[in-house]
């Protein structure tokens, strides 16, 4: 009876995560050698959820989101090892005719430059109409319809005139939002949002990531969100990935790690920006930046042991000698550091 | 801050349009006010954010104040003097009296040159000092921005993007300049690396008594740096005081849709926001009247016709509001 009842729990947590990825190796053989851009990757993505990856560059955090896109460029990137299930299916043992298939229709991808990422010499219209198309054998004439309604949808005005209009015509934020109706288009069950809102203004980026929300709450889309920026990361996300030169160094609920990181370099990355202390009522503005010294190590040169060690504080010869395992430190918290402990509940403000 | 006699800085209704040309002919068919009527004082051992959003002319008041473009109107005054109208030879020695650090370390240098040569070229365009003592100076202007004397026969590509930056710095001090203006110099840098750029910039304000214009889109470096604020919207100042008033009572309209609009990076604060609607319009076609009416929550009639002068609303608060 028990067993049955935590058979049953298993299975609906299983159709509860929409996404699984395990163990998720991508690689570039490069001539200054072998990059484990990711190394060893394991996450999964709740029906709805937003998930924020963070992390500066290099760390490996785009390098995931198109790994699981499979659009990762061979030669020199590779995808060497693990699995990104989508709904159970492995996206990563597919052919690539199936993949397409499934690429722009179940998951589909936002990219931080939309001028760059739209093509400059096509509509609108015949943009986002492509994978409708493509993926719901729509006719061009029903397919421009239905783009006409997503943008719509996505806050854009005189959409009958935009569809006719090209990229260079429209504004950034509304280039961006056209990216967003591209890529919602097919209503997948995955959008990957990488830096969506790195190349806006503050206001649209605000009206951008509000369109998100917006629509995951509508369509009820599960969103990873790549990003640098702490305070969208705090404003949006539910669970947080930090990452580190190409590996997970924490993983929690939004709240539980902006309250107390576990890893000295997440807790290094909320000290060293500044955090607008008089906007939020506070009398003591901090005088002086916290710094993390140093820099992000090459990929080709990772120092054995922890990659952060060189940069961290705590660091000690265990540190240097071998890589912390990544374990629970608390209830649904991990952390890759021998010193959690030492940092639980220490941050200040 | 108690304001100096004479600021270091001081610039008087600022302009600065720039010619629209179509055409075979290349005629001239309208104008980009960029910058349209700024004025502000900059002291000693301040520093002045200047914010705003792309195409609200930040940038370009920092290039007019350095005139490396010419300005269309107004005067700059450096610590008293005019230097709106001197010419090429007549504005070399107050050249050095200001300097520039721009936002992307990896365009900004010069790739053929090595790090040491790079930060001695203001030196040696200057003249007045000996090779070795320049190779002396430069040595210890390495040092002071955390660089390793060793890295002066360095190329730019050997530097990471944070070191780069740090031989922005240590050309732009290389003159023993009194004012220093930043075009959003942490903008493309790593969050890690931000800050040790900002307090580097911090530190060297401290013991030099140097003086910023710090041009900045980001809300939360400028409250870190700056004393006092300037916010820009299509090519005018909205609203100008300082910091603790801007972030504590804002009046502008505008600015209180940046505040609502910077992201904080603490989960506790999930603000309801009031996401101000619409784009930027084009500096080309300003709307006439108060260029922000059109995405004001509170415009009336006349904001539409009427464009508002800043006012001194309260001491050293200043809005250019009718509503306010």
């Amino acid at each position: 009876m028990a067993l049955t009842a935590h058979i049953e729990e298993q299975a609906r947590d299983a159709s509860e995560r929409v996404l699984e990825v395990d163990n998720l190796q991508t690689y570039f053989y490069t001539r200054t050698g072998l990059i484990r851009a990711v190394d060893g990757i394991s996450f999964s993505l709740g029906r709805g959820e937003t998930l924020a990856i963070v992390g500066e560059s290099g760390c490996g955090k785009s390098v995931t989101a198109l790994s699981l896109m499979r659009l990762v460029a061979d030669p020199p990137g590779r995808i060497v090892g693990g699995s990104v299930k989508l709904d159970g299916v492995d996206l990563l043992g597919l052919d690539a005719a199936t993949m397409r298939s499934i690429r722009g229709n179940q998951i589909s991808m936002v990219f931080q430059e939309p001028m760059t990422s739209l093509n400059p010499v096509m509509t609108i219209g015949r943009q986002i109409g492509e994978s409708l198309v493509l993926h719901q054998n729509l006719s061009r004439a029903a397919a421009l319809e239905r783009a006409i309604e997503i943008l719509q949808l996505v806050g854009i005005p005189e959409p009958r005139q935009r569809v006719k209009e090209y990229p260079h015509q429209l504004s950034g934020g509304m280039r961006q939002r056209a990216m967003i109706a591209m890529a919602l288009a097919c209503n997948p069950k995955v959008l990957i949002a990488d830096e969506p809102t790195s190349a806006l203004d503050v206001t649209i980026q605000a009206q951008i990531l509000e369109l998100v929300a917006k629509l995951q709450r509508e369509l009820g889309t599960a969103v990873i969100l790549i990003t640098h920026d702490l305070g969208v990361v705090a404003e949006t996300a539910e669970r947080v990935i930090v990452m580190y030169a190409g590996r997970k160094v924490e993983e929690a609920t939004v709240g539980e790690l902006f309250a107390a990181p576990l890893h000295p370099y997440t807790r290094g990355l909320m000290t060293s920006i500044p955090r607008l202390a008089l906007m939020r009522g506070e009398t003591k503005a901090v005088e002086r930046l916290q710094e993390i010294p140093g820099m992000v190590p090459a990929l080709t040169n990772l120092p054995p042991g922890c990659a952060f060690a060189p940069r961290c504080a705590f660091a000690d010869d265990a540190c240097r000698a071998q890589y912390p395992p990544y374990a629970e430190k608390r209830p649904q918290h991990w952390a890759a550091c021998w010193h959690s402990d030492k940092l639980a509940g220490a941050i200040d403000g | 801050m108690a304001e100096p006699a004479v600021p270091v800085l001081q610039v008087d209704g600022l302009k600065k349009h720039f010619p629209v040309r179509k055409g075979l002919l290349r005629r001239t068919v309208g104008h980009v006010y960029a910058v349209d009527d700024v004025s502000f004082a900059i002291g000693v051992g301040e520093t002045l954010g200047l914010v705003g959003e792309s195409g609200c002319g930040k940038t370009t008041v920092g290039r007019a104040v350095l005139r490396l473009i010419e300005p269309t109107a107004g005067t700059i005054l450096l610590e008293g003097r005019d230097i709106t109208t001197l010419g090429k030879r007549a504005l070399r020695p107050y050249r050095q009296q200001m300097q520039i650090i721009f936002q992307d370390p990896f365009s900004s240098l010069n790739p053929r040159m090595r790090a040491g040569d790079i930060v001695g070229e203001p030196m040696k365009l200057h003249g007045n000092v000996s090779r070795g003592d320049r190779r002396d100076h430069v040595a210890a202007l390495f040092e002071r921005v955390g660089l390793r004397r060793a890295q002066m026969d360095n190329y730019p590509h050997q530097f990471s993007g944070g070191q780069r930056q740090r031989i922005g710095v240590a050309r732009a001090l290389s003159l023993n300049p009194r004012l220093i203006i930043g075009d959003e110099p942490v903008s493309a840098l790593d969050v890690s690396i931000q800050a040790q750029v900002i307090n580097l910039l911090m530190d060297l304000q401290r013991e030099l008594k140097l003086s910023y214009l710090f041009i900045s889109h980001n809300l939360a470096v400028v409250e870190h740096i700056s004393h006092r604020i300037a916010v820009m919207y299509l090519g005018r100042i909205v609203e100008h005081t300082d910091k603790a008033t801007l972030f504590t009572r804002p009046l502008h309209p505008y600015t209180e849709a940046l505040l609502a609009a910077v992201p904080v990076p603490d989960p506790k604060i999930r603000r309801t926001k009031r996401v101000v609607q619409g784009d930027v319009p084009s500096p080309l076609k300003p709307p006439p009247g108060c260029h922000f009416h059109t995405r004001c929550p509170y415009a009336e009639a006349r904001c539409k016709t009427e464009p508002p002068l800043l006012r001194e609303v309260a001491p050293g608060h200043h809005v250019a509001c009718h509503l306010r």
